[in-house]
């Protein structure tokens, strides 16, 4: 949701690319290379390391974009309790939970990591744009210096990791 | 020159020195500003992070702890020295738990700072989250060792500002935590939210409660200038 922050540079933005697979078009799958992707949110799951490696072979140059997708963020908080402990503490221990209670168990679930990992943890990535979420203009940064390529090169006032 | 001034150079700029003073001490006073984690300007020394390691004349050593000598030829912002630096910011944030997105110390930090001053986007160290426990005991000061980064401010603080032993270090390595002296935890120590121990953290390890929030993020230190930035304006107006 970020990137709209870029405001009307999103029409300069819409001459300049075209706009492959995103929340905005709804399209699931990939079938053809694409230049740039940017990927948001870790892996908690085994759907969400599917989708990233899907990222990974379609996508020329992979941006991981903000907080989650740099060092798990909220998500992650589950990584120092246990993925046991925590779905008992949710589906079995659960202040509102009537007559006991289960943890899910549905092959139509993805199945969880033992723990919610960073994107390059899971495949390679060539550039970061921290923040929680990065800004528009830290966006804008980036993807216009990809697309006219330079380095991307955020400066202080935009490099922020909350 | 009196025989008392000390001359030396970093990074080619000529400064001078009183006897007795830190390389690190010299710069801070001349406006060059030399990545540290672990040293405060009103403790002693302790050589402990490495941050502030410079090339003095050919071999690295850490400015904190080397006394200013004449003549002395040191090396500061080189992109080695800084690649370095780097290397030990990652490996802290890695090692501990550092979720800056909901932690109260964000745009307060050193250690943050000193990741956006030195351009680490994302560490390329695996992180190990360790369960490490909060200490809740005290009724003013949380102790929140998911962000301890084993710097031994507040052990120095305590012992030499205070008067106190409220903090050690037990353990070695990766093993190495923080600990009170105390077995119920920091609420059956000696330790006061007015002590000097309690505010020279540079992380968010020792929080005073009920005290956070009071300046906004987006306004705090960090948020408006870079660290090192107050040191470096000693230096501006070179006309
Ligand atoms: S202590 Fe500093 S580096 Fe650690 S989470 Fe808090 S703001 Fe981030
Ligand atoms: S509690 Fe803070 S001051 Fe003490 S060693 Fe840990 S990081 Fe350093
Ligand atoms: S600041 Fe010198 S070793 Fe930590």
């Amino acid at each position: 949701m970020s990137l709209l922050d870029i405001d009307e540079r999103i029409l300069e933005l819409a001459d300049l690319v075209d706009l492959d697979r995103s929340p905005f078009d709804d399209k699931k799958a990939f079938d053809r290379p694409v230049d740039v992707g940017f990927i948001e949110g870790g892996c908690a799951n085994e759907y969400n390391v599917r989708t990233l490696r899907d990222f990974r072979r379609h996508c020329r140059i992979l941006v991981s974009v903000g907080a989650c997708a740099i060092n798990g963020g909220v998500p992650a908080m589950r990584n120092t309790i246990g993925l046991k402990e925590c779905l008992e503490a949710v589906y079995l221990g659960g202040p509102t939970l009537e007559g006991g209670g289960m943890i899910p168990n549905d092959e139509d679930l993805p199945l969880m990591l033992d723990r919610v990992y960073p994107s390059h943890e899971v495949v390679r990535i060539d550039y970061f744009l921290p923040g929680c979420p990065p800004s528009g203009e830290a966006i804008w940064e980036g993807l216009s210096a990809l697309l006219t390529g330079r380095e991307p090169a955020l400066p202080y006032q935009l490099f922020k990791y909350e | 020159m009196d025989d008392a001034t000390i001359r030396f150079t970093v990074d080619g700029i000529e400064i001078e020195a009183v006897a007795g003073q830190t390389v690190i001490e010299a710069c801070d006073a001349a406006g060059i500003y030399i990545p540290r984690l672990c040293h405060h300007p009103d403790l002693a020394p302790a050589g402990q992070c490495r941050v502030c390691t410079c090339t003095i004349n050919g071999r690295n050593g850490a400015a904190c702890v080397t006394p200013a000598m004449q003549g002395m030829v040191v090396e500061n912002e080189t992109k080695p020295l800084n690649d370095d630096r780097r290397a030990i910011i990652e490996m802290l944030f890695v090692e501990g738990n550092h979720p800056c997105v909901y932690c109260v110390a964000s745009g307060d930090c050193e250690l943050q700072a000193l990741g956006y001053r030195l351009g680490l986007d994302a560490p390329k160290q695996p992180y190990l989250w360790p369960g490490r426990p909060l200490d809740t005991t005290h009724p003013d000061i949380i102790l929140d060792h998911d962000r301890c980064i084993l710097c031994s401010r507040c052990i120095r603080a305590s012992r030499m500002e205070d008067g106190k032993t409220v903090f050690g270090f037990e353990g070695r390595g990766i093993a190495m935590r923080l600990n009170v002296d105390a077995q119920g935890g920091l609420g059956e120590t000696q330790m006061a939210a007015i002590d000097r121990a309690a505010s020279v953290c540079p992380v968010a390890c020792i929080v005073i409660k009920r005290d956070s929030y009071k300046v906004p993020n987006g306004k705090r230190r960090f948020d408006v200038s870079p660290i090192g930035s107050d040191i470096e304006a000693k230096r501006m107006p070179r006309t």
